[in-house]
């Protein structure tokens, strides 16, 4: 991830108002992975507003990231149809594969190991997502195969 | 006249222009006619709540699709989202019309990003057919709140997805304090069907007080899961036999804000506004379920997923899953203590800020009334 933009670039595509911190974060976040607390500062300098009111705001989404992660993040749904469907054993399986446990990033800092909430693929649980994409009707198989795939 | 049905084609643009040459006060005329009440759970009347808006003083106003779908167990908003797409943005684009609006938002939970690309295309292509509107798109950042419209509208001014206090409501103070129509995805798809085929033959489908084709999202332990089209009113017996439930112990309707309704009881009930909600949301749970588990599930997505602004939410589902893990572990209960959660139950119904602490108590509430026997162990 060494060509990723740099904020001055980023902003300088946004205007000033507040609603464009939804945007920023969420660009910030998908090319560089999570925000800093460097990033929140120089974006409530852009939007003149406070650190604390970025920092408030980017905290209180869990899909956003104020911390570094692994390369993918996995996130397995953990609501009652999938739940049902047999994500216990997916969560066993997906553990084995990464070489960590649920809440905890790879050694190698390949994968973080999330569980997520209804995520609308209830008709083909257990579901999971790996950073944007979606993988669905898991088996612990499946699993294993797709984070081999993932370099 | 043919069974009405949302998921049939339609010529873009079609109805947007056939709106403009209708005109504004006879859209919403048509809106009411048909009866259509909003599809994203509370079933508010659409042509009404475009009616207050229209008429709200101010001269920015916006139209805002929610498209957060977070409800547990919903998913029917992503077959629209992927099929139909072209039908949402034209619905917004005649709210627009309707309220002399050029922003429309289309607020799309986090996980569906994967339909960015194709949703970007029918954006761009709708923009087209109706230039006069400019179309934004928005995500969400994975927060089951955000779908409250208050919350969502918070989101897109880019602060916390906090709700705020009611009223004013988004009619007359939404997005940027701005009047502002905000539907859920089905109910403005809703729209280009109603305008090009009529609201009588919209609304010769339903009950007294729910009109129209309605989709619903099925999944647990059947068959053949997935979305359906049915009529408003169509008996549970009725849905469970279309997707083959397998020896049912009871269906979760609403999702996590909903009621469970047993199958010894409740099979000849029907989903409509004036029974079973017919958000859309069906979970369907087996004999074989265990039944302090699923709600455990239940409330453990609550305790995850409340904003935490009032004490009767945070606090409440917090204590209300310790309870049922003091039950999942066969601890003693006494009657009183129970009644004290079942009272709990209520004070949240009542007390709460906004919908989600309002519906939290729910499947405990409506589990409890049905299989208390099998749940507990009353030792006084
Ligand atoms: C906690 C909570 C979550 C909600 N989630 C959604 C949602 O995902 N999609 C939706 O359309 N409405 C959702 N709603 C309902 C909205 O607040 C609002 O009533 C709806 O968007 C209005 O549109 P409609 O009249 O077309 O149904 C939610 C409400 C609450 C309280
Ligand atoms: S009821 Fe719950 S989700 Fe709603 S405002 Fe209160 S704490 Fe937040
Ligand atoms: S319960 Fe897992 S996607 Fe809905």
């Amino acid at each position: 991830m060494s060509e990723t933009p740099k904020n001055a670039e980023i902003l300088s595509r946004y205007g000033q108002d507040r609603d464009n911190l939804m945007p920023i974060l969420h660009e910030i976040n998908n090319t560089r992975g999570y925000i800093s607390e460097q990033d929140m500062q120089e974006i409530a300098c852009h939007l003149n507003i406070s650190a604390t009111d970025v920092y408030g705001t980017a905290t209180f989404y869990s899909y956003l990231n104020t911390e570094p992660k692994g390369k993918y993040v996995i996130r397995l749904c953990k609501s009652l149809s999938c739940d049902m469907a047999g994500k216990e054993k997916i969560a066993a399986a997906l553990e084995a594969a990464a070489g960590c446990a649920f809440g905890k990033t790879s050694a190698d800092n390949r994968f973080t190991l999330e569980y997520g909430n209804c995520m609308g693929w209830c008709d083909l649980g257990p579901a999971m997502l790996v950073n944007h994409d979606v993988h669905t009707q898991l088996t612990p198989d499946k699993a294993k195969e797709i984070l081999s795939q993932l370099k | 006249m043919s069974t009405p049905s949302i998921l049939t084609n339609l010529t873009k643009g079609e109805a947007y222009k056939k709106a403009m040459a209708m005109g504004a006060d006879a859209v919403i005329k048509e809106l009411q006619a048909s009866e259509l009440r909003g599809r994203g759970g509370a079933g508010f009347p659409t042509g009404l709540k475009w009616k207050f808006t229209r008429e709200a003083a101010g001269d920015k106003k916006f139209v805002v699709c929610n498209a957060d779908e977070g409800e547990l167990g919903t998913f029917k908003d992503r077959k629209l989202l992927l099929e139909h797409a072209h039908k949402m943005f034209e619905g917004m684009a005649i709210a627009a019309y309707v309220l002399g609006a050029k922003d429309a938002y289309l607020y799309l939970r986090w996980e569906y990003h994967f339909m960015k690309a194709d949703i970007e295309k029918a954006m761009a292509e709708m923009h087209a057919l109706c230039p006069e509107v400019h179309f934004h798109l928005n995500f969400g950042g994975g927060a089951y709140v955000c779908g409250e419209e208050s919350a969502l509208i918070e989101s897109i001014e880019g602060k916390r997805g906090e709700p705020r206090n009611k009223p004013p409501y988004p009619v007359t103070s939404g997005l940027f304090e701005c009047p502002t129509i905000i539907n859920n995805v089905e109910t403005f798809c809703c729209i280009p069907h109603i305008l090009l085929e009529g609201a009588a033959g919209f609304a010769s489908v339903g009950t007294p007080k729910s009109k129209g084709p309605k989709l619903f999202s099925i999944s647990g332990d059947v068959k053949k899961p997935g979305v359906y089209e049915f009529p408003m009113g169509i008996s549970l017996r009725r849905v469970l036999a279309a997707v083959e439930a397998e020896d049912t112990q009871f269906v979760l309707v609403g999702g996590s804000g909903g009621r469970i309704a047993c199958a010894e009881k409740c099979l000849d009930r029907n989903l409509s506004f004036e029974d079973l909600p017919p958000g859309g949301s069906i979970i369907v749970l087996g004999k074989k379920r265990n039944l302090i588990s699923a709600l455990r599930s239940v409330m453990d997505f609550f305790v995850e997923e409340s904003c935490g602004q009032c004490v009767p939410c945070r606090e409440g589902c917090y204590r209300m899953l310790h309870f049922v893990e003091k039950m999942e572990k066969g601890e003693k209960v006494s009657r009183k203590e129970l009644d004290r959660f079942l009272e709990l139950g209520t004070t949240m119904q009542t007390s709460s800020k906004c919908g989600l602490g309002q519906s939290a108590s729910n499947v405990f509430v409506s589990m409890l009334d049905y299989f208390e026997k099998e749940m507990v162990k009353i030792q006084n």
